[in-house]
């Protein structure tokens, strides 16, 4: 059998001129969200020169968790772009997460899925941004897994010759296997307190690494 | 050689002609210009030719003289009528019967010299130059050296004013913005290459379109930082045209570019990457054109308690601090809301004043929390005052949404869902 393969190998390496092998896959820095269970969820963040898919339903933390990723990479002084397909950004609850609003390029696409997708191209060709945010979270399903898989493989090589960090917000994961990390945020139920809502317990499963794993964390109103 | 152009009222005219042979031309308001015409021997000859040449572009009644500096050029078209020429080292000899009262001076040492009986610049020439030294002092040493016709000056040129525009007008009209390109792209240039020449920059650009039968076409490019990028201008212009395009055919086309200081920056070893300002601002306005005027931008947040309050403005990051600077610092996730824009109209169902239920076609569903209301209200002695009760409520289907009743109308809206 083992022989055989051999075989098989050389006869491939002598037919395309290439030879063959398994690459290992590089180790890339990453931006923190500064949320601890995250990120050791993510061995750090999520990576630059990748593509990151954070999902989850509406309110399970998605939009607090890019935010907070948000505020620690402008805190840094990185340029972050904000694709905004529904146009639903609250600039108000990004600057109280500490998100430095002057970095933020915030592009508001009025509900037009293909707008969002054409600026995220335009961005992160251009180069130089630390993170690049394509929010689909309002977007209904069927129009954002009509993206075609091609083009979240333009995205992600793009992110990897300019070094951005592409991070994905949707309902579902879109991208498939074009994606490095995988965040499915699944929400355990808000914290009531008095007359007060008081914030939101959420569970995190990471979907990409070798074997799944989850962690909880609260995010605070 | 100097030229000198003397003619009463025409100063205009003069200075019109004295650019034709020179770019270097003083002006002597309000009858006189004298401008540099060396190296001119080389296209037109001898003296003699240069100078016919002269008078005939002049084109009207005017004194010309050629010397060999521009004092002795000068007071020779003042003094004498028609062409004169002075050679290398005759400037004396030359200018010796003029009267003194060409050289100038002041009327205390004027006066003086009429007194010794001194009446042409022959005359003061012959005079001791020790003697003119202690009876004059430096004035007298000077207005001798000048009634030698031994003036060593140099030219003061009238300086360009610093414009830096282009225009053309167009053989026909054109009606199609393709063609048009070819010819921003030639003013582009022009002013480019004027802005570059002064090692300046750009950090506006205002193109006129003058239109057949309609009113002008105003575009005004506003860049956040200092560019010269020929390019990037054609093509953020091209963008604008294409966006908006003019009504009409284009007759003119005037082009006009603000000067400011070249942005310097020394970026550090430590300090993150930004996006280059000349490739950003062309994106910037490619996004534009795509999205709209204002969907892009920098939020900023407005000092009001209004929600949702806040204005677009252009995208121009502050330089980054050194990386090593930065700490990080641990985060705690806050519930962001996700806006509805504008609020959505929704029915609520009331028991017991307590919120219930939720009907509207994109939001619906049985409430199992509500926690409320608190008030927020604002600017009252404005048309467009706010006065809502908020709820925070949650659904049965675990989505969290931020609700309010505007007290006035009694409507009912969603602000936004938590996430």
């Amino acid at each position: 059998m083992k022989a055989a393969v051999l075989q098989l190998r050389s006869i491939v390496e002598a037919r395309f001129e290439i030879p063959l092998g398994i690459r290992k896959s590089l180790e890339r820095e990453r931006i923190p969200s500064g949320i601890e269970a995250i990120d050791t969820l993510t061995a750090g963040g999520v990576p630059r020169g990748g593509l990151t898919e954070i999902s989850g339903a509406a309110s399970s933390g998605r939009t607090a968790l890019v935010v907070a990723l948000l505020g620690q990479a402008t805190r840094a002084g990185e340029c972050c772009v904000w694709v905004d397909t529904a146009g639903a950004f609250d600039p108000q609850s990004a600057s109280e997460m500490g998100v430095d609003l002057d970095r933020l390029l915030w592009i508001n696409c009025g509900g037009n899925a293909e707008h969002a997708l054409k600026s995220v191209d335009l961005l992160i060709q251009s180069g130089g941004f630390g993170l690049v945010v394509m929010d689909l979270a309002d977007t209904p399903e069927r129009e954002a897994r009509r993206i075609p898989l091609a083009s979240w493989f333009r995205l992600r090589h793009a992110a990897e010759r300019t070094g951005a960090a592409l991070v994905a917000v949707a309902r579902n994961i879109n991208a498939a296997s074009c994606s490095e990390l995988q965040l499915e945020l699944q929400p355990l139920g808000p914290v009531w307190r008095g007359k007060l809502l008081a914030g939101l317990n959420t569970e995190a499963e990471s979907r990409r690494q070798h074997r799944s794993r989850k962690a909880e964390f609260r995010v605070v109103r | 050689m100097y030229a000198c152009l003397h003619g009463p009222g025409n100063l205009d005219l003069l200075l019109e002609c004295a650019r034709k042979f020179s770019p270097h031309v003083e002006e002597h308001p309000p009858d006189t210009v004298i401008f540099d015409v060396r190296g001119l021997e080389t296209l037109y000859g001898p003296p003699e030719n240069l100078a016919r040449e002269i008078d005939r572009a002049v084109g009207v009644p005017a004194n010309l003289a050629l010397a060999p500096n521009p004092d002795a050029a000068a007071h020779a078209a003042r003094g004498f009528r028609g062409i004169t020429i002075i050679a290398p080292r005759r400037e004396a000899e030359a200018l010796a019967s003029l009267p003194l009262n060409l050289l100038g001076g002041s009327p205390a040492t004027a006066e003086l010299l009429h007194l010794w009986g001194i009446r042409t610049f022959g005359d003061f020439a012959k005079l001791p130059p020790l003697g003119v030294a202690a009876r004059l002092g430096e004035e007298g040493i000077e207005l001798q050296y000048l009634a030698r016709g031994e003036g060593s000056r140099q030219l003061r040129p009238l300086e360009d004013p610093l414009e830096f525009e282009a225009s053309l007008e167009l053989d026909y009209p054109v009606d199609n913005l393709e063609p048009l390109a070819f010819v921003l792209g030639r003013l582009l240039g022009e002013v480019c290459d004027k802005l570059r020449f002064r090692t300046l920059a750009t950090n506006e650009i205002t193109l006129r379109l003058a239109l057949e039968k309609a009113p002008e076409h105003v575009t005004n490019l506003k860049l956040p930082v200092p560019m010269l990028d020929q390019r990037a201008f054609l093509r953020m212009l091209q963008l604008d045209l294409n966006g908006r395009p003019p009504v009409a055919p284009i007759l003119q086309v005037y082009l006009r570019a603000e000067p400011v200081k070249p942005r310097r920056t020394q970026q550090g070893l430590f300090v993150p990457s930004s996006p280059e300002p000349e490739k950003l601002e062309l994106t910037v306005s490619r996004l534009r054109h795509l999205v709209g005027t204002d969907r892009v931008g920098s939020p900023e947040l407005r000092n009001t308690h209004r929600p949702d309050s806040f204005v677009m403005r252009i995208f121009a990051p502050p330089q980054a601090t050194s990386k090593l600077a930065v700490e990080d610092v641990p985060a705690i996730p806050r519930l962001c809301l996700r806006r509805y824009r504008p609020p959505r109209a929704v029915q609520v169902l009331l028991i017991n004043q307590q919120p219930v239920r939720l009907i509207s076609p994109a939001v619906n569903g049985r409430i199992v929390m509500a926690k409320g209301p608190w008030r927020t209200s604002g600017e009252w002695w404005k048309e467009d005052a706010w006065n809502h009760d908020e709820w925070d409520i949650a659904l049965e289907s675990g989505e969290l949404y931020r609700m309010c009743r505007d007290v006035d109308s009694g409507r009912w809206f969603i602000e936004g869902n938590y996430d």
